[in-house]
């Protein structure tokens, strides 16, 4: 018997929602949604977590794995508080994504996919967010969106997550 | 049908055939990589890509659906630029190591870029460079060599059943691998290497041993399962290198299940007999043959003077050969004795003399994709008979009901229909409450007893389910396994499960255990009128004992029991491969030579007669055991032992051996009362024998034996209520006692298991000292069952 | 204040940034042609033959008749069917579904509605790209008021039409964009596509018949059962029926999304986002998304913005994604940006793409770094040609469009990089301005 250690109740109802939106026989459906809920409480995905969802969805680990490593917004090794994707696609670069992100660096102190001293930051380069007309845009740990991340308000967000 | 042009040939194919399909029935070949036969198309590779007239660009072969008035050019320019196109792409990150690949020599990829590859790379950056990962003790892996065809993860969830391996990451960054700190432990995963067409997955008792070109290619038939796997043997310098797959589609496909593919490794085992032994005065000698065959000639002849024919008595394994276990039944006849048997797990004979003939599978493997409902009684199917299992599952993929008595719920890693989970001592009253159901669905009857036997059931709607399931289907079959057959009341899962069959008008069946079960029953290896079975020669010992082929603490039902008996014995003889015990109660032993090293013949469970030739030459002094056993038929003095070689004896059974063998095949038990014993309490001992302890060959197979599925049957399996009773938990140590003798392994929960039941593997010397397969048992906690002591 | 998205809006029209709610919707004339459908009893053929009519084609990037496409879908049959949106808008370039799902998915909802009584089925998925969590939520909670309204779930609006919808989001890959790889998505599967044949209509999620259509392309049904599928045709050119939205970036005034009747001049869509940004020269247009070959600027400014116009001139409309780049532009360091994206994204499947895409983008990387060399060139278009049409989805073509179009096109300016080891316009690198807010007000 597998006893979940780290999917907490509050996330298996979180999961069970989504479960109510496939047919039965597919569980499989929700580990996307279900893998998003595990990392948002732990901040990322660590293996035990992973085999927790399989187990909690009936399907095989290595599947979850396949899931959690195609889609790029799984953290799979522990992150700062704050992961911040910044667009560096090329419509973004036209407007200012390549000089926000340098911002950024600087700043922080960091490269791509750095941890801050702090623990409290990790910058990575993100891809179209699909948000192209808004450039400079960054996400805050997959589900803020910024935007129009001009220096003076990437100096705010900073502040403000700190 | 379809009409379409293969390179200018017209060729006709089925509706939802590929292009792929078309070029393979004119016979032209079409480079591929992730194409195979048996698994679902996944076009990935891209090697396969075609011309075809009006299509707008070059279309992959074996995804393309064929199409009237197609016209496919598969060598054209068009089309091969395309595939060299793709042929560069596969190899600017490929490492390019053949020269210290396993896979050289039979590699697809070094194959098909003598065809498709440029003379130099254009390629000029970096190459991409993969970590190997473990998976496990039989798979080695060199992953820079993948090509991503995905060919051993198709494998995985579409045949083996379990998706152990995958491919993870995207883009140039995926790579294949099992979860993380996870092994392949599909009883069929050495196939994974064969499908490999690179060097990414290679055998890992095989690594580095030989060059592919450097071994020759001996046909063989595999010595376990039922089964009977057609071999390919691959023999370097009279040594087996490497087992691989001989395609049989009637049989085992193109696949072969690990132990079929590993258990070479025990050919050449250090325990293996080199010389003659014989125990002179207490000391264990290396003997000349002469002198060995002379000791058990007049061992034998003594006995009989001193106590008569019938206190010899003969136990043979069924996975020897036909030709063997008809001279060895022919020598103890010749010496006056019925007593011999190759049935040496069955404890339950009370039907000899009532079955009509051969016991049998009932039908061909092949007729198993066309069943719709079958029941399986007894037999944890993977683990039996990983290759049935497979035909059972791409049939339950197809409709195939399966519906399965048991005490335990092991996944089968196929869809079951209906299950019934009972204790070993309620199989029977299980089977008499489906048959009961069946009456009344069917508004049939019963034979007399059978009536009244099962008149005071109740029918579970386990029983209901599994009946409506057999009801409702034309072709249905009811199937025995091992752990049936092996069962105390036997005959009376035989008897109702053929009354199932009849009512049903199904198919009745066995899988019979073992390589050659129903050859040693076809040549008589079973005692008569006049003789005891193996079981019967234990429980009355003899005085003398021929063994062929058999490890008594491992290969017998009651290891306690048996070793006693031979023991006591004034004189036994052990004709083996391997050392094993054999001075603890043996007082010669002759080294006879493995499937590999005679010529022999095995019926498997269909009744198929497959003969093979040996393909290296008998290891040190060993010899055939048919040889040796005309010798020692010669220096008794006993009438026909001339037989030049392995034909004379063949022609000897039957001119025609598959008529012979198809005359006898009859599972009809008649004349027996049937009687539904009272469901007995107390905790019940569950012995199966695990895959890798079924046979001499295969415990001596150090790979196998380090493999999760060797690992797991050491432990033993509580029923979850039990455990929580006693409050055991996984990983400890407990102690089982069975009829006053003890053994100490690490306890695992087993939800699965019937109530009240404590799994305890038989065939390993770690349990055989608790005695018999079944009967009731108690179970503590190591530690307390210390402090008490 | 209402967001200008142009005069001819039709899908974005009235929108300020916060009447998205259900009730909003209404005032627009929201729900009106379902309505109308199901009081009128209109057949479901009918609804199809409506959408035929209008010339809608769809506008995730193929261009594919839509009313054909629901026309496929087996009308009678046993099991389940479903339909599906796609809203994982991250073609580079891309942001008009990002719009209509926050401003206003009550007309998406609608569409869907419409279309699955079109089409029989009983349950949708709306796929939302996983970047835009904040719409994901948005759209969740806008199905709740549909539900509750009783526009969606069992007997909607007392009819005996049952259709329940979902969202499900992506969470990072621009692969699930192409429809298969969607429905291995919702599968809960990596999102690597599927070979066609067989079809979704006759196996698509969970192997049943499935219509895929994008979330602008729903989003156009309301109106065309509203005011007829004539009256969209009209809007815009034949064959190329009704408007467009187009997603403008680059080096405009004033980023953004302008919905434009097919067939406006380029000319009048750059006039309508400020012209190039500090009244630069024109010097390339990637008309269709980032997938999409580049055209010069000049022959840019002639064309009209329909999907037969930018296809005869050797690009595609694609998913309306115009990337503005003026004359400051590094074409070696944009084309490298793009082969980059490429080969980040490639699923791994096909070996042309899994192979060819990170050594396209190497090479040139290399050029742009200076490592360039004069055979390179002609490599990367013949690899490009080893790559395009060989693989089983299209990112394998859109991989290889841009640079083929990028070194095609501005051939001179990688030789350039080549021989000189540094870029031909300046200093390289990309030519930016201070971050500008032009439709701000309405996201604060």
């Amino acid at each position: 018997m597998s006893t979940s250690a780290l999917l907490s109740d509050a996330a298996k109802r979180k999961i069970d929602r989504e479960l109510t939106k496939y047919p039965a026989d597919q569980k499989q459906s929700a580990v996307m949604s279900a893998l998003a809920i595990a990392q948002d409480e732990h901040g990322w995905l660590p293996n035990e977590l992973q085999d927790e969802v399989a187990n909690y969805l009936g399907m095989p680990s290595i599947a979850v794995y396949e899931v959690a490593t195609f889609y790029n917004m799984y953290n799979l090794k522990p992150m700062g508080r704050h992961k911040i994707s910044v667009c560096t696609n090329l419509p973004c670069a036209f407007s200012g994504g390549v000089d926000a992100a340098e911002y950024l660096k600087s700043k922080l102190g960091v490269d791509w996919k750095e941890l801050t001293a702090d623990g409290k930051f990790t910058l990575v380069e993100g891809e179209c967010m699909g948000a192209c007309g808004d450039a400079p845009v960054l996400l805050v740990n997959n589900k803020r969106m910024c935007s129009f991340m001009s220096p003076e308000k990437l100096d705010k967000l900073i502040e403000e997550l700190k | 049908m379809i009409n379409l042009e293969i390179d200018g040939r017209p060729v006709q194919v089925e509706s939802g055939a590929t292009v792929m399909d078309a070029a393979n029935k004119v016979g032209t070949f079409i480079p591929h990589f992730c194409y195979h036969k048996k698994l679902s198309i996944a076009a990935n590779c891209r090697m396969c890509l075609v011309q075809i007239e009006k299509a707008p660009k070059p279309m992959p072969a074996c995804a393309t659906p064929a199409s009237e008035g197609m016209k496919v050019q598969t060598n054209s320019e068009y089309a091969k630029t395309a595939q060299k196109g793709v042929m560069e792409f596969l190899l600017i990150n490929h490492p390019l190591d053949c020269p210290i690949c396993d896979q050289g020599g039979e590699c697809q990829l070094q194959d098909l870029a003598v065809g498709y590859g440029a003379p130099a790379s254009r390629y000029q950056e970096e190459k991409r460079v993969v970590v190997n990962k473990n998976l496990g003790p039989l798979i080695s892996t060199d992953m820079t060599r993948c090509i991503h065809c995905t060919r051993c993860v198709r494998f995985g969830q579409e045949i083996a059943g379990i998706m152990e391996l995958g491919q993870a990451g995207r883009g140039e960054h995926s790579e294949i691998l099992a979860f993380v700190g996870k092994t392949v432990d599909s009883e069929l995963s050495g196939n994974v290497i064969d499908l490999c067409p690179v060097g990414a997955l290679t055998s890992k008792p095989f690594r580095y041993t030989a060059r592919s070109w450097e071994m020759s290619r001996r046909k063989s038939i595999s010595p376990h399962d039922g089964l009977g796997s057609n071999l390919v043997v691959q023999v370097k310098q009279d040594r087996v290198m490497r087992v691989l797959p001989l395609e049989n589609e009637a049989i085992n496909e193109c696949w072969l299940s690990d132990k079929d593919r590993y258990s070479y490794e025990g050919l050449n085992s250090e325990d293996r007999l080199g010389k003659p032994m014989m125990k002179i005065g207490d000391a264990w000698t290396e003997v000349d043959w002469p002198i060995a065959l002379q000791a058990v000639a007049e061992g034998l002849k003594v006995v009989r003077e001193k106590h008569g024919a019938e206190s010899i008595g003969a136990l043979a394994s069924p996975h020897q050969t036909l030709e063997e276990l008809y001279l060895l039944n022919k020598l103890v006849r010749g010496l006056g004795s019925g007593n011999i048997d190759a049935r040496l797990r069955q404890v339950d004979t009370s039907a000899d003399g009532r079955l009509a003939g051969v016991r049998w599978l009932g039908m061909k493997f092949a007729d198993i994709a066309g069943l719709q409902s079958v029941l399986v009684v007894g037999s944890t199917l993977r683990k039996e008979h990983p290759l049935i299992a497979n035909r059972l599952r791409q049939a339950a993929k197809k409709g195939l009901q399966v519906n399965l008595v048991h005490v335990a719920d092991d996944d089968l890693l196929m869809k079951v229909a209906n299950k019934a989970i009972v204790r070993p001592g309620g199989m029977v009253g299980m089977l008499g409450a489906i048959a009961k159901a069946l009456v009344e669905i069917k508004k049939a009857s019963l034979p007399g007893d059978v009536a009244t036997a099962v008149a005071g059931i109740v029918v579970s709607p386990d029983a209901m389910a599994i009946a409506q399931s057999l009801a409702q289907q034309a072709k249905t079959a009811v199937l025995l396994g091992n752990f049936a057959q092996h069962h105390p009341q036997y005959t009376m899962l035989h008897v109702l499960g053929q009354e199932i069959a009849r009512l049903t008008g199904g198919t009745f069946g066995l899988l019979n255990e073992a390589a050659n079960s129903v050859g040693a029953a076809a040549v008589g290896v079973e005692p008569g009128k006049d003789g005891m079975c193996a079981q019967g020669m234990v429980r009355q010992p003899r005085k003398a004992y021929v063994l062929m082929g058999v490890e008594p603490q491992q290969d017998c039902y009651d290891p306690v029991a048996t070793m006693s008996a031979l023991r006591a014995a004034d004189f036994v003889v052990s004709l083996a491969m391997f050392k094993g015990a054999a001075a603890e109660f043996a007082d010669v032993v002759l080294p006879i030579a493995p499937f590999t090293e005679t010529a022999g013949t095995f019926v498997n469970a269909e009744g198929t007669v497959q003969s093979f030739n040996g393909v290296v030459k008998p290891l040190g002094e060993s010899r055939p055991a048919w040889k040796v056993l005309r010798v020692l038929g010669n220096l008794l003095e006993l009438p026909g032992f001339e037989q030049e070689n392995i034909n004379s004896i063949r022609g000897e059974i039957a001119p025609d051996l598959q008529a012979f063998v198809d005359a006898r095949l009859n599972n009809t038990i008649s004349g027996v009362k049937v009687d539904i014993p009272a469901a007995s309490g107390g905790i019940a001992r569950v012995a199966e024998v695990p895959i890798y302890a079924a046979d001499p060959l295969v415990r001596h197979a150090p790979s196998l034996q380090k493999t999760a599925d060797a690992r797991m049957a050491r432990r033993i399996g509580l029923s979850a209520g039990l455990a929580e009773k006693l409050g055991i938990t996984t990983g400890m140590d407990v102690r089982v006692t069975q009829a006053g003798n003890s053994i100490i392994l690490a306890a695992a929960v087993d939800n699965g298991l019937a109530p009240d039941c404590v799994r305890v593997a038989a065939a390993l010397a770690e349990t055989a000292a608790l005695g018999p397969m079944s009967g009731s048992v108690s179970i503590e906690k190591a530690a307390m069952a210390a402090a008490a002591d | 204040m209402m967001i200008d998205y142009g005069p001819d809006a039709i899908i974005l029209k009235g929108l300020d940034g916060s009447n998205w709610r259900l009730k909003d919707y209404e005032t627009r004339a929201g729900y009106q042609a379902l309505k109308k459908i199901l009081k009128d009893g209109i057949k479901p053929e009918d609804v199809t033959a409506e959408v035929k009519k209008s010339g809608l084609r769809g506008r995730g990037g193929a261009g594919f008749p839509t009313g054909l496409k629901w026309s496929f879908m087996p009308r009678p049959f046993a099991g389940p069917k479903y339909l599906v949106c796609n809203s994982d808008e991250g073609e580079p370039g891309t942001f008009k579904d990002r719009d209509i799902l926050r401003y206003n998915p009550h007309i998406l909802i609608e569409g869907m509605i419409i279309a699955a009584y079109a089409m029989g089925t009983a349950v949708g998925y709306n796929y939302i790209h996983g970047e835009i969590w904040a719409e994901y939520e948005r759209f969740e909670e806008a199905l709740e008021e549909a539900r509750a309204a009783g526009y969606l779930g069992r007997n909607i609006l007392g009819s005996d039409f049952s259709f329940e919808l979902h969202s499900h989001h992506g969470f990072g890959a621009y692969i699930c964009g192409e429809e298969t790889a969607l429905l291995e998505s919702i599968e809960g599967k990596k999102g690597q596509p599927r070979y066609k044949p067989p079809f979704p209509a006759s196996f698509g999620l969970y192997g049943k018949p499935t219509t895929i259509n994008n979330t602008e392309t729903f989003a156009a049904v309301p109106y065309i059962l509203r005011e007829g599928g004539e009256a969209f045709l009209n809007l815009g050119k034949p064959n190329n029926g009704g408007t467009k939205i187009f997603s403008l970036a680059g080096h405009v005034t004033r980023p953004g999304n302008y919905e434009i009747n097919m067939g406006t001049p380029f000319a009048r869509l750059l006039e309508l986002a400020g012209g190039v940004r500090g009244g630069r020269k024109l010097k390339g247009v990637i008309p269709g998304g980032s997938s999409t070959p580049v055209i010069k600027g000049d022959l840019m400014m002639t064309l009209d913005m329909d999907y037969d116009s930018i296809a005869k001139a050797g690009s595609m409309l694609g998913s309306g994604a115009v990337m503005v780049m003026d004359d400051t532009t590094c074409m070696v360091k944009a084309a490298e940006r793009l082969a980059y994206f490429y080969f980040e994204e490639s699923c791994g499947q096909c070996t042309p793409c899994r192979e060819g895409t990170g050594w396209l983008y190497r090479i040139v990387h290399r050029i742009e770094h200076g490592l360039g060399r004069t055979e390179d060139l002609d490599l990367l278009l013949n690899l490009a040609d080893q790559i395009q049409g060989r693989t089983i989805c299209a990112l394998g073509d859109a991989a290889a469009m841009p640079v083929r179009a990028f070194v095609k096109n501005y051939r001179e300016e990688f030789e350039f990089h080549v021989a000189h080891k540094r870029c031909m316009v300046g200093p390289g690198g990309y030519s930016t301005s201070p971050v500008n807010e032009p439709l701000a007000m309405a996201a604060e």
